[in-house]
């Protein structure tokens, strides 16, 4: 069970692991980072095979400024994939072009092939709306709607016009997302009157209504107490039966605990070394990452040495 | 010696730890600004107070003259006259009238120039087209009226010519006029509204596979709500408020009227032709002005509340 593989990771300090890394590293090419998804992909379980999202030489740039370089990966299906790095190396910028928010900024630009199940996302016949309702987003900060909480839940559904009775598809929503107990009494309260724990919840809640496949998070803790991030991470682990879940976060305890796949970003400098851009360094089973990195830098990353 | 010593460990600047906390100047320059800053805050509501209380004052010397009921239900405009009347009415339905079709001319266009500029546009466009609309804020209102008697007039008979377009002045032409010249306000205002709520409202509503239309009518809008209901009381004081196009294009014949192609006096309009010197200091027909013009402060005082009201109770507050 990935359950008890990530807390066995937890009560490992990051700092023995790295050192316990340093006998291992040899075993493996630190130079040839394409490789490690392609092997895990062929002797990891079955459930993991099948592929959500596959990146080939993607780039993002905004007008004219790199800001990813080169990267290309494998998301597999009803997994967490956590993106961890610095600050700058891109990895908001990553996960944003998966379900096209970077066509919001007028001067964003994604070069290389981004496949959702096998179809371009950024293909002349895709619809970025369209996108965004298989595609769905939880936000660094809370975003809830100036509304109350039912037509928070309810905008999604109302938007796509999914059909169904909307309180079940309300209820349900806040079911899934952990929030029915505590506001089913409040449904009609505004959503800004919730802690910022519930608020994110909520925004969770919003999300799931539309029925998506995959829930993308750009450091959806970053904002909470420890206790509110802890309840996230709960959901998240329970969100994984159905959805595929890529998460974006600073909080490398946090990819630990809850990822399946880990890919570790960093800011490296241009070839012409007047510029920086994020690169994906390495890509890997999320308790290979912590505790057997195949890169020095991942290493020296997680064990608290850099950045 | 030891009464030196202490003098050096205490005033000198080396040796104590302890410094002084004494301001080292008075700070007068500090004390003066303050004054001038209150002194011109205090200078606009005495302005503001003075011209409030001219008005009242005029008004009460035209009310010891004519009961106040007379004024506020008379059906009859007529104080110049040697058989003089003083209902108020058809001066006050020409001024609605004016802010009716202004409101119609300026809330659809206004509001969707809005929608465009903060949400649709491109920041090119955006950057062109709001200080153009500032622009069009400023022109004189004289060349509006201009406009309205010389294009907009021969425009709307040829458009509606089923109309019973008979005279000069036209309502209905004076309306749109207003309407045309307060465009750049409802826009300007309602743009700022909308774009000053948070981009994450936005994304969120993005993220959940919503169109363009959708997050600008169902999120941006009602989150936006206050400033632009604000954009619209500004733009019916502006209409009621405005003169000059009404003077040149609706006429000066106080009637109570409905029909758009007839000409109409308003409040300002009689203001206006009254106070250019027609009628002499003293006489009653001279403190009409004042009742005319306390009424007008009155009418836009209770809008400005009920507006006020109207915000509280739908605005949607973030954060």
């Amino acid at each position: 069970m990935t359950n008890n593989l990530t807390q066995e990771i937890t009560r490992t300090p990051p700092r023995s692991a790295g050192d316990d890394i340093k006998e291992a590293s040899g075993v493996y090419d630190q130079t040839d980072i394409s490789v490690r998804p392609e092997e895990f992909r062929q002797r990891g379980p079955a459930e993991h095979r099948e592929k959500t999202f596959e990146l080939r030489n993607v780039s993002v740039s905004y007008g004219g400024n790199r800001a990813v370089h080169d990267v290309s990966m494998d998301i597999f299906h009803k997994n967490i994939t956590a993106l961890i790095g610095p600050s700058g190396c891109g990895k908001s910028t990553l996960l944003r072009s998966l379900n096209r928010m970077n066509d919001l900024v007028p001067s964003a630009k994604v070069e290389g092939s981004l496949l959702y199940h096998g179809a371009d996302i950024y293909g002349p016949k895709v619809d970025p709306v369209q996108v965004r309702k298989v595609i769905g987003m939880v936000f660094q900060k809370p975003n809830p709607f100036p509304k109350s909480i039912y037509d928070n839940v309810a905008f999604g559904p109302r938007t796509t016009g999914i059909k169904g009775d909307m309180d079940d598809i309300v209820e349900e929503a806040l079911r899934r997302a952990g929030l029915w107990d505590e506001v089913k009494d409040r449904l009609d309260d505004n959503a800004y009157g919730m802690s910022g724990g519930q608020q994110q919840r909520l925004c969770i809640a919003r999300c799931i209504a539309v029925e998506p496949d995959v829930i993308l998070m750009d450091e959806p803790c970053s904002a909470l107490d420890p206790i509110s991030t802890a309840r996230i991470e709960d959901l998240m682990l329970e969100l994984k039966e159905r959805y595929s879940i890529v998460i974006v976060t600073h909080n490398m305890q946090q990819a630990a605990r809850v990822s399946d796949m880990t890919a570790f970003l960093m800011v490296e400098l241009t070839a012409d070394e007047k510029s920086r851009w994020g690169e994906l360094i390495e890509y890997d089973d999320t308790s290979k990452i912590f505790t057997n990195p195949g890169d020095s830098r991942t290493e020296d990353y997680i064990s608290g040495r850099v950045g | 010696m030891t009464t030196a010593g202490i003098t050096v460990s205490g005033g000198g600047a080396g040796n104590s730890p302890r410094r002084s906390l004494e301001a080292p100047s008075p700070r007068y320059g500090e004390k003066t600004v303050k004054v001038i800053l209150a002194a011109c805050a205090g200078l606009s509501v005495l302005v503001t107070t003075g011209i409030v209380l001219s008005l009242l004052s005029g008004a009460a010397d035209f009310f010891r003259e004519v009961p106040i009921h007379e004024f506020l239900f008379g059906t009859t405009w007529a104080p110049a006259f040697a058989d003089a009347h003083f209902g108020v009415i058809p001066i006050v339905t020409g001024t609605l009238n004016i802010v009716f079709w202004a409101l119609v001319v300026s809330i659809p266009l206004g509001l969707l120039s809005a929608i465009y500029l903060s949400e649709y546009a491109p920041n090119r466009v955006r950057k062109t087209i709001k200080p153009m609309l500032e622009v069009l804020e400023g022109i004189p209102t004289v060349a509006i009226g201009l406009f309205a008697l010389m294009f907009l007039r021969p425009f709307l008979e040829d458009v509606f010519p089923f109309l019973d377009w008979t005279g000069p002045h036209a309502i209905g032409v004076a309306g749109v006029a207003v309407g045309l010249l307060i465009v750049p306000l409802v826009a300007s205002i309602s743009d700022d509204a909308m774009r000053s709520v948070p981009r994450g409202l936005r994304e969120g509503a993005y993220a959940l596979g919503a169109s363009k239309l959708r997050v600008s009518a169902r999120v941006v809008f009602p989150a936006a709500i206050s400033g632009i209901v604000a954009a619209i009381v500004l733009a019916v004081s502006r209409a009621i408020g405005e003169t000059m196009v009404v003077l040149m294009a609706a006429g000066a014949r106080p009637q109570i009227t409905f029909d758009p192609t007839k000409s109409a006096q308003t409040m300002t309009a009689f203001i206006g032709q009254t106070a250019t010197g027609e009628i002499s200091f003293g006489t009653i027909a001279y403190y009409t002005i004042f009742a005319v013009g306390a009424l007008l402060f009155v009418m836009t005082l209770v809008m400005n509340l009920f507006a006020v009201r109207l915000v509280r109770r739908f605005r949607e507050v973030y954060e």
